[in-house]
């Protein structure tokens, strides 16, 4: 039974309670950096790594924090792990930090991140948080990756960086802020009718 | 483990505990990446340099030109025999749509601009940031590579220049190509330095 629970909370951020489709939660990384698969997927699997570890150390730490301070102490934890995101992806994986720029430090006020942190890993035990994390992780990644890949099929005619058809007959719209917002909109829409389903 | 109290004793030392540990994580995490961080950008930039220069042997020392706000850095090129092949000058400007544009510019030893690499800039996608390659491609009037700005009018064709302007984009377009001709300034200023740094004396158109 307890095995069955766990599974449940990992699969709860992929379809039931996805951050993206169902929370609506984080939506300027959602907008922002989806203008290609790639980079919606590198960003989906950046923040994975630190809702995970946020998750992690938060329901570690849950019972001696005291309840008034909880909220510094969680942003505490969580900009330490953005940091280390941040300066490993620099060292590492400087295509990547370039093209993410800015939106790698903003992880910090993802309110997903701070979210799970606060009704999940607050209450919880460490596995379960960190089963969430993983989840909720990896439903945002697929969420990106998704939106991503739809707008770079319709914008510029390559998914993943490969050609499908000539960029000429790319909508420049799917690259630029509306497109995102259209896309999204029409994801969402989708989404609720298949959870209904 | 009941949760602790929220005493005023209890909150400091949590607090500090916690802010503590973060701050020894990430000095740790600097150190241990400070070297990859600093390899990287140099790295980057060596093949930049390599990228819009012909062929060369060894590299002069780097030339720091302070143009105003504009730091101008410009990297000598010689071949085995110590001739002056080109030189390519990294430059910026603060003009492009969003944020710095930083460019780095090969140019022969006779000035013709030999190809060009875009080192940083935050423009549009899809848009602005087409100009890594738009100026490179040879269609209309949109290539400058293998132009001399000293002959060439290099503004974008709506300012009476000779230069196609990226669809959309003019206002990155002509930052881009004010980072070029200012590129060019610091070559032909720093000519005769680079001539006497070469054994042989070089024509400069």
């Amino acid at each position: 039974m307890s095995k069955n629970s766990n599974l449940k909370v990992f699969l709860n951020g992929f379809i039931n309670e996805n951050p993206t489709f169902v929370l609506i939660l984080g939506m300027c990384p959602t907008l922002a950096t989806t203008s290609s698969a790639i980079n919606g997927l590198s960003m989906g699997l950046a923040t994975t790594f630190v809702l995970l570890g946020s998750n992690l150390v938060i329901s570690l730490l849950k019972n001696i924090i005291p309840d008034n301070v909880r909220i510094p102490a969680y942003v505490v934890v969580i900009a330490t792990f953005v940091s280390v995101v941040e300066m490993s992806m620099q060292a590492y994986l400087p295509a990547l930090y370039d093209s993410l720029g800015i939106f790698i430090p903003l992880i910090v006020v993802n309110c997903i991140v701070l979210g799970r942190a606060e009704a999940f890993a607050a209450k919880n035990t460490v596995l379960k948080s960190s089963l969430d994390g993983l989840g909720m992780g990896l439903g945002f990644s697929m969420a990106l990756t998704m939106l991503g890949t739809i707008r770079e099929i319709l914008g510029t005619g390559k998914a993943f960086g490969l050609t499908l058809f000539p960029d000429k007959y790319g909508m420049l719209i799917f690259v630029l802020a509306p497109g995102a917002f259209i896309a999204l909109g029409y994801l969402i829409a989708v989404m609720s009718k298949l959870k209904k389903a | 483990m009941a949760q602790l109290e929220s005493s005023f004793k209890n909150m400091v030392l949590v607090l500090s505990g916690i802010a503590l540990f973060a701050a020894g994580t990430l000095a740790s995490m600097y150190e241990f990446t400070k070297a990859p961080i600093a390899a990287s950008k140099v790295a980057k930039q060596q093949n930049a340099i390599k990228e819009v220069l012909p062929a060369f042997d060894h590299l002069g020392e780097p030339v720091k030109i302070a143009d105003g706000n504009e730091n101008m850095v410009v990297h000598k090129a010689f071949d085995a025999k110590n001739e002056f092949v080109g030189a390519a000058v990294e430059t910026s400007s603060n003009n492009g749509f969003a944020g710095k544009i930083v460019i780095m510019v090969g140019f022969d030893k006779e000035g013709n601009i030999f190809n060009y690499s875009v080192l940083e800039q935050k423009e549009t996608p899809g848009l602005g940031t087409k100009m890594v390659d738009w100026f490179k491609t040879n269609k209309g009037n949109q290539s400058i590579i293998g132009k001399n700005p000293a002959i060439a009018n290099l503004t974008v064709s709506k300012d009476g220049g000779e230069v196609d302007a990226i669809t959309a984009s003019t206002i990155s377009s002509r930052a881009f190509l004010f980072s070029v001709r200012n590129a060019y300034h610091a070559f032909v200023s720093n000519k005769d330095e680079v001539v006497a740094s070469a054994n042989d004396t070089i024509q400069i158109n």
